[in-house]
């Protein structure tokens, strides 16, 4: 049947050059270029891992958004990074250290009308505390009286759900009781775990995880859509110091940082925060006036597995740090965009000490290597490094590697490891030589770097102590800070606590990280907050603030 | 013909299962713990670990996290990622861009390719012919991300006539990365069309053609290119089919939230149901458009029949 064949396939391929036709036609019907709407700018932003609840949410991208839709308790001043109160909270008050009040600012609303109470703090935290909802943020509540409670043990129920140290007294008063002293508390409180929720959350988590509602300065005017992002708009009604500055923010998500530079170099995209490493060097020159560049508040150290008797002779410790030449590293692999370090705290928190490290941070190739030999160091197995893949490690890795070999010895690279992988390793005393360990800051605190990585109650699975350190003066002298009249006789026994640190090094810190932020023409009045994250808030489109 | 697309797409779904144990299996083998990278260098504390484990069956040996995925599946649920986002959303989000992509993508390889190869066939050894030549050598050789930076910077940035990124601006958006991802397959759709044509030029058919008297544009069209079409067809059928499974380079690149980058993510993070929804998805897709080119031979071709 030739006939009615011919004909079907003739249809066909007429369809087909007629969606042909009309793809072509769609393609040149629309050409305008991506717009931000009017009096608002767009933000580069990585794609978030986690629901966009504060209580889950740990990782840097997310945290972006959760920091424009809510404001914390507490604030910090950039400069001296004391604790203000130009939060949520009116005052953070104790006699002991133990019994901390919280007072509320009154008035404050969520962004669905419905009011922020001490209620809204308490059921939160008990939330996040609580093991089985799997919150992210739930060690943030540990030294909370009765934390442990809300724990369950391998798959049990746990035994209550509301800590039995955190009360509502009044609409605007928490009443805190921890399980110990801890002098720095306030200071704690300016990480978002601590924000409030508002009902709705309850009746709908998954929801809320796409479209929150908190009470800051800018409210989710979209869901968040992964690959996409989202939009925030400014909240009229907000209860807190500085209302928005601008109508909103595009929170545009990104998989290269390249793509994101090449469009903020366009126009398309008004702030892009972090850079693409061939950016490093020129950006400055490119943008001039339209750069921020500042240490941020985290460091990478070199740690040692003092599990390993290969490394656990302090002179040999002493003696790899001080084969490291720091300024190298961060000249000639970073091009100026790392800050050598000389503490075990990045200088943007408070306690933190210039050369608190001392001569076993600087670089001595000689005296390290009278005491490797002073020490009988075996120079006939390799030297082995660790760190993870694809993460930009590996040039200053070899650096390290190749400065090692300076002093007589051989490295081995051990960086084929995926994150996770390497993350599971470190934690089960599987490093066999120097490792990389890094922290980021949670709050402004010398405390927040040192009883994280090298405390005795930080040894994993529980804390990040991956070098295994356990010294308990170290333990006694952190004590010692918490139980502290005062903020400033705490630093003196944190410091304290570095000091032996320093004297043990279990890990040589390498460097502290720099955060660089570019911007285009429509956009200023950009600056970091004491995390080094832009303020949103204070940001002026077009230069005319609402 | 209708009794054979039957048989074969029944076929395809002991070929899914087969490939949804199979890609399950290669996710649970991955070394490392993911629930301990959801948090980076401060880890989950141990409570709440141990839910997230139960939550997604993390716990569970192979066999019995397999079976709790299919029995999920029977009952309609895909499963979710780590955020809690259900498989199917995901999918039916980043699908569109993908297929968008796609279409832009077959387009010009089709256009383009074609085109070049017919004329390169028609002067033989003529300047265009070694253009084509040399042309197509080169971007096949060229790393598609390169190609891809290199487009966005010269065409989007400094001259300005696309989008740099993104997908704000429509079909717009799909045009240079169509381009860039069409490159390397219309270098080769420009070479089998060019080879085939040649071949069939020294047919016999088309000397008796020629002998009857039939113009020349008829009888490189009707006769010569319709002949040539088969292993043309069969390239960009399985083309669409592997160009569906997203493009993973060109996506990053040009910052389009396709079905490649979900992927990618999923794979890092060792979301495995995520990874199996959407593997299985592309391979589905894949069988499927060589089913399409299957019958489309007999379409092309008469004397073919499947019956």
């Amino acid at each position: 049947m030739p006939g009615p064949t011919t004909l079907r396939r003739r249809t066909s391929l007429a369809s087909v050059f007629g969606i042909l036709i009309l793809v072509a036609a769609t393609l040149s019907g629309c050409t305008s270029a991506p717009q931000t709407p009017p009096g608002m700018f767009s933000f580069y932003l990585g794609e978030p891992q986690r629901p966009l609840v504060p209580g889950n949410t740990t990782e840097s991208e997310g945290s972006k958004i959760i920091s424009a839709v809510w404001t914390p308790l507490v604030t910090f001043d950039v400069k001296s990074r004391a604790v203000t109160y130009d939060g949520a909270a009116q005052s953070v008050t104790s006699a002991d250290n133990v019994r901390w009040t919280i007072k509320l600012k009154p008035g404050w609303t969520f962004h669905d009308g419905t009011p922020v109470t001490a209620e809204s703090y308490v059921k939160a935290w008990n939330y996040t505390a609580l093991s089985t909802n799997a919150q992210g943020g739930s060690y943030f509540f540990s030294n909370i009286a009765g934390y442990d409670a809300l724990q369950a043990e391998d798959g049990g129920k746990p035994a209550a759900t509301r800590m039995s140290g955190l009360h509502a007294a009044d609409p605007t008063t928490i009443e805190v009781t921890l399980s110990a002293p801890f002098a720095i508390y306030p200071v704690t409180l300016g990480y978002s775990a601590f924000d409030p929720l508002p009902e709705f959350f309850y009746t709908d988590p998954v929801a809320f995880g796409k479209k929150p509602v908190g009470q800051g300065p800018f409210q989710s005017a979209t869901e968040w859509v992964p690959g996409h992002g989202m939009t925030l708009t400014r909240y009229d009604d907000y209860a807190g110091k500085d209302k928005a500055k601008s109508r909103g923010v595009v929170m545009r998500m990104y998989t290269e940082l390249s793509t994101g530079y090449t469009d903020v170099l366009a126009g398309n995209l008004d702030i892009l925060k972090n850079l693409p490493p061939d950016a490093y060097a020129s950006a400055k020159d490119v943008f001039k006036d339209r750069y921020l560049g500042q240490p941020s508040p985290d460091i990478t150290t070199l740690g040692f597995p003092m599990y390993d008797p290969r490394y656990s002779d302090v002179r040999v410790r002493r003696a790899l740090s001080m084969a490291i030449d720091r300024e190298a590293i961060v000249d000639a692999i970073f091009l100026g965009t790392r800050v050598a370090a000389d503490s075990f705290a990045p200088p943007t928190v408070v306690g933190y000490r210039e050369n608190a490290c001392g001569q076993w941070c600087e670089y001595r190739p000689d005296e390290a290597k009278r005491l490797l030999a002073e020490a009988n160091f075996d120079t006939s197995q390799p030297v082995e490094i660790w760190f993870n893949a694809g993460a930009g490690h590996d040039g200053w890795m070899t650096a390290v590697g190749n400065m090692f070999r300076k002093i007589g010895l051989t490295y081995r690279l051990r960086g084929n490891l995926q994150f996770n992988e390497f993350l599971s390793k470190r934690d089960a005393k599987e490093m066999t030589g120097p490792f990389r360990l890094a922290w980021i800051m949670d709050y402004p605190s010398i405390e927040n770097f040192l009883a994280t990585q090298y405390a005795t109650a930080a040894l994993p699975p529980a804390g990040s102590n991956t070098t295994f350190y356990s010294n308990p003066a170290f333990d006694a002298a952190l004590a010692a800070g918490n139980r502290a009249r005062d903020i400033a006789d705490a630093n003196k026994a944190y410091q304290r606590a570095e000091d032996i640190l320093v004297n043990d090094l279990p890990g040589a810190p390498i460097f502290y990280g720099m955060d660089q932020t570019v911007w285009g023409k429509r956009v200023s009045n950009v600056h970091y907050d004491i995390r080094n994250d832009v303020v949103l808030e204070d940001v002026i489109v077009d230069g005319q603030a609402v | 013909m209708t009794r054979f697309v039957l048989r074969r797409l029944l076929l395809t779904i002991p070929v899914l299962i087969g490939a949804s144990l199979l890609i399950y299996a290669m996710v649970y083998a991955l070394p490392g713990d993911p629930v301990r990278a959801l948090a980076g260098d401060r880890p989950l504390s141990p409570a709440v670990q141990a839910q997230i484990r139960a939550e997604f069956n993390l716990d569970d040996p192979f066999p019995v996290q397999y079976a709790k995925y299919i029995w999920g599946l029977l009952h309609g649920d895909f499963g979710q990622d780590f955020s809690g986002r259900p498989v199917l959303e995901i999918i039916g989000q980043r699908l569109p861009v993908t297929v968008k992509l796609t279409i832009v993508a077959v387009f010009f390889e089709a256009l383009f390719g074609i085109a070049a190869g017919i004329l390169a066939s028609l002067r033989r050894n003529s300047f265009f012919d070694n253009l084509v030549l040399i042309s197509t050598t080169l971007l096949v050789s060229i790393p598609v991300f390169v190609l891809g930076f290199l487009a966005q910077f010269v065409f989007g940035f400094k001259l300005g006539w696309f989008p740099i990124a993104g997908v704000a601006d429509g079909w717009v958006s799909y045009l240079l990365p169509g381009l860039v991802l069409a490159s390397l397959s219309m270098a080769y759709v420009a070479r089998l069309t060019r080879t085939a044509m040649l071949e069939a030029f020294s047919a016999d058919y088309i000397r008796t053609a020629r002998a009857k008297g039939v113009g020349r544009s008829r009888i490189v069209m009707r006769h010569a290119f319709r002949n040539s079409l088969i292993p043309v067809v069969t390239f960009i059928g399985a083309d669409i089919g592997s160009l569906l499974g997203g493009a993973i380079v060109t996506e990053s690149v040009f910052n389009l939230p396709g079905l490649g980058r979900a992927i990618f993510d999923a794979v890092r993070s060792q979301q495995g149901p995520v990874v199996v929804g959407i593997v299985t998805l592309m391979v589905f897709f894949y069988i499927f458009f060589n089913l399409v080119v299957d019958v489309l031979y007999a379409v092309i071709d008469p004397r073919i029949r499947y019956d």
